[in-house]
């Protein structure tokens, strides 16, 4: 008896459907209730009516009990956690070199150069908060951010809402198809197609010139940047981005809108009144991580793109800490804003999800 | 922290007009058929131009002053040059090793990674939940990633474009969430009888796990395939560059200056080095790939990320 797993009935998981504990409702109309019978809410946890009557074993045994039970799970969980050991938490830890004077060509390789560098407290912030190309990637990242929320966040569910919109199943399933595809473009391709439509020697600017018009220079003018990053952004990733909401949508029951029908509410008004309340929780999380991204505008684009507009316009985070930080070998600045970043995204998504829960939402994870 | 889909389940699409809805106004739906149209044709215009370009004779290019929208003729041999051995033949060659070497490992972490998450209550089961699910909200930043991945001695090293993007935390959730959300009578009656771990996973859940692995695959392949910003941190040697590189350098750089069309088309300026049909041609190579093997994915795509819709 002991190879089968107690997890399920004990634990905090609520019991199963056909488990006592949850037959309230309909299910206790169907007769008249018996004298005497214990109303759920008093009744004992689920969890401790399947224990045996034996004394309970001490924390120490039960523990090693189920490490002998469970050892090959763990066994098989242990290469993935080992390769995130490597390679996302030990350089995570590697952000301390944020406080060194770090110097790559002290010793054979960079752990040794880790342990000659020296410690200078907080000396390359200094130096980041001193330097007017860093304030200036800050604000270019914000500004992006800023204009994919305003830009970008409201597409797919407007097209996701358009698409639930659509009874013909197979018209809906081919435009699903074809939404989605650019997802999985890379991002050097995105930016090859944006150029071989709009660029200098592009399409546009091909038919405009052999009509005798001057075409605009939509690929290198630093001023509108920020629309042709959004574009590319709303291009690529705007068809799946509605995945996630035509599932929330096909979710509100329908008996809903039939009410709201009944009671004289019209398309809009049903649009307005159940539609969107009933996919506010989906909306909120994903504006939640989207807040808490705020300052990830997306590293490859803007690479790709930097030389053509100018690291005026284009300088991001991340860029900075490529150019400045890593081509330059100013390790210990280039970790420093990566640690900034690192610190300033953590705050928001927390106090983003705090916020949500003040409004009695969800969030990212539950209050516990 | 517990894990509940924020949406629970999928009625079957309604396939008609509820009685009580309106009829639709021609107006709107006149609007919507507009949009919708706009909407493909914006997806697929560019691929189309593109395709046909590189399908093009010369004349057919040079008669269209650059990109061709209607086909004249048909010519491979843009096809025929880049296959014929040289950067982009490699190129193909070290992005098909890294799709498929790469999603290998990764599909096999994850498997049995997500796995041995997948049973509630089991031994340390929260604290290797914790760590997995650490990684969505405390990431590295560039530099300790390049100095760990250079310290490891992985510089002009595939293997560099492999380990560090090898488990991905998100693909790890959704298929833990799928695993647990099949029957589990069928395991435990298997564990029963006596069948270890292991062999339930390869033996029963694997079997019916085929979506969404399908779809993980998908996931990790095209990552791998997409592979552009570590190739160029990590990879000097341009005989490792793999496609998106290659694309990079022909079709990017190559067109850097804007009037580079106007210019190419005077009489005396030297041959500008991949012609267009070449470099439309590369850029069609590197999307095949994606466009192939998505139909066959994509039918699981909704399953698949809905159950990816979980909190941690």
């Amino acid at each position: 008896m002991s190879t089968v797993h107690p997890a399920r009935s004990e634990g905090s998981a609520a019991p199963g459907p056909g488990e006592p504990g949850q037959t309230s409702g309909p299910g206790e109309g169907d007769g008249p209730p018996l004298g005497g019978v214990v109303p759920p809410s008093r009744r004992p946890p689920a969890s401790t009516r399947h224990r045996p009557a034996a004394a309970p074993l001490p924390r120490r045994v039960r523990l090693a009990r189920h490490f002998r039970r469970d050892w090959p799970l763990i066994a098989m969980t242990l290469p993935a956690v080992a390769f995130l050991a490597v390679f996302h938490y030990l350089p995570t830890l590697g952000n301390i070199i944020a406080f060194q004077d770090y110097n790559p060509f002290l010793g054979d390789n960079p752990l040794q150069a880790f342990i000659y560098s020296d410690w200078i407290g907080f000396g390359n912030f200094a130096v980041l908060f001193g330097d007017y190309l860093f304030w200036r990637a800050l604000f270019n990242t914000l500004r992006f951010s800023f204009a994919q929320l305003i830009l970008f966040f409201p597409l797919p569910i407007a097209l996701a809402i358009l698409l639930h919109s659509i009874l013909h199943e197979k018209i809906k399933v081919f435009i699903q198809s074809v939404v989605y595809l650019p997802y999985f473009f890379s991002w050097v391709i995105v930016v090859t197609f944006f150029q071989q439509m709009f660029g200098g020697a592009g399409l546009l600017a091909q038919h405009m010139r052999s009509a005798g018009l001057e075409p605009p220079t939509i690929m290198t003018n630093p001023d509108t940047f920020i629309f042709l990053v959004t574009s590319q952004i709303v291009w690529k990733d705007v068809g799946w981005g509605t995945i996630i909401f035509l599932a929330a949508l096909s979710a509100v029951n329908p008996n809903l809108y039939e009410a709201a029908a009944a009671d004289g509410a019209g398309r809009w008004r049903r649009l307005w009144h159940i539609t969107l309340p009933g996919i506010r929780p989906v909306i909120v999380l994903l504006l939640i991580l989207r807040l808490g991204d705020s300052l990830t505008v997306g590293f490859e684009q803007f690479i790709l793109q930097r030389s053509a507009v100018g690291p005026a316009a284009a300088e991001v985070l991340d860029t900075y800490i490529y150019y400045h930080g890593l081509l330059t070998q100013q390790f210990g600045v280039g970790a420093a804003a990566g640690l900034f970043k690192g610190a300033v995204g953590l705050t928001l998504v927390l106090i983003a999800n705090k916020v949500a829960h003040r409004l009695g939402e969800q969030g990212i994870y539950k209050k516990t | 922290m517990s894990t509940t889909p924020i949406v629970t389940k999928v009625p079957p699409p309604r396939g008609r007009r509820q009685p009580w809805e309106e009829k639709p106004s021609a107006a709107g739906q006149t609007g919507k058929g507009a949009v919708l149209t706009f909407v493909v044709l914006a997806v697929l215009f560019p691929m189309w131009v593109i395709v046909v370009t590189s399908l093009s004779p010369r004349e057919a290019i040079n008669n269209a002053g650059g990109l061709v929208i209607v086909p004249q003729g048909l010519d491979f041999s843009a096809y025929v040059a880049i296959f014929s051995g040289g950067r982009v033949t490699r190129a193909l060659g070290v992005s098909m090793f890294l799709a498929t070497a790469g999603t290998a490992l990764s599909v096999v972490l994850t498997i049995l990674a997500a796995y041995g998450l997948s049973r509630q209550g089991s031994f340390g089961h929260r604290t290797l939940l914790f760590v997995f699910l650490l990684t969505f909200f405390i990431y590295p930043s560039l530099i300790p990633s390049y100095l760990v991945v250079t310290g490891l001695g992985l510089r002009d090293n595939l293997l560099a474009l492999i380990l560090p993007t090898a488990v991905s935390a998100f693909n790890l959730i959704v298929m833990r969430a799928f695993f647990m959300n099949l029957p589990q009578d069928l395991i435990e009656s298997a564990r029963i009888d006596g069948a270890s771990e292991l062999r339930i996973l390869l033996q029963i859940v694997m079997p019916l796990s085929r979506a969404v692995i399908a779809v993980i695959s998908l996931f990790y392949a095209v990552g791998y395939w997409n592979a552009f910003f570590n190739a160029m941190l990590y990879i000097q040697n341009r005989d490792l560059d793999p496609i998106q590189r290659v694309l990079q350098q022909y079709v990017l750089a190559g067109q850097a200056p804007p009037l580079r069309g106007d210019v190419a088309n005077l009489p005396g300026v030297a041959s500008v080095p991949p012609s267009l049909a070449i470099q439309m041609a590369v850029v069609v190579v590197t999307i095949v790939p994606c466009v192939v093997i998505y139909p066959f994915v994509q039918r699981h795509f909704v399953k698949g990320v809905i159950i990816g819709a979980v909190k941690g």
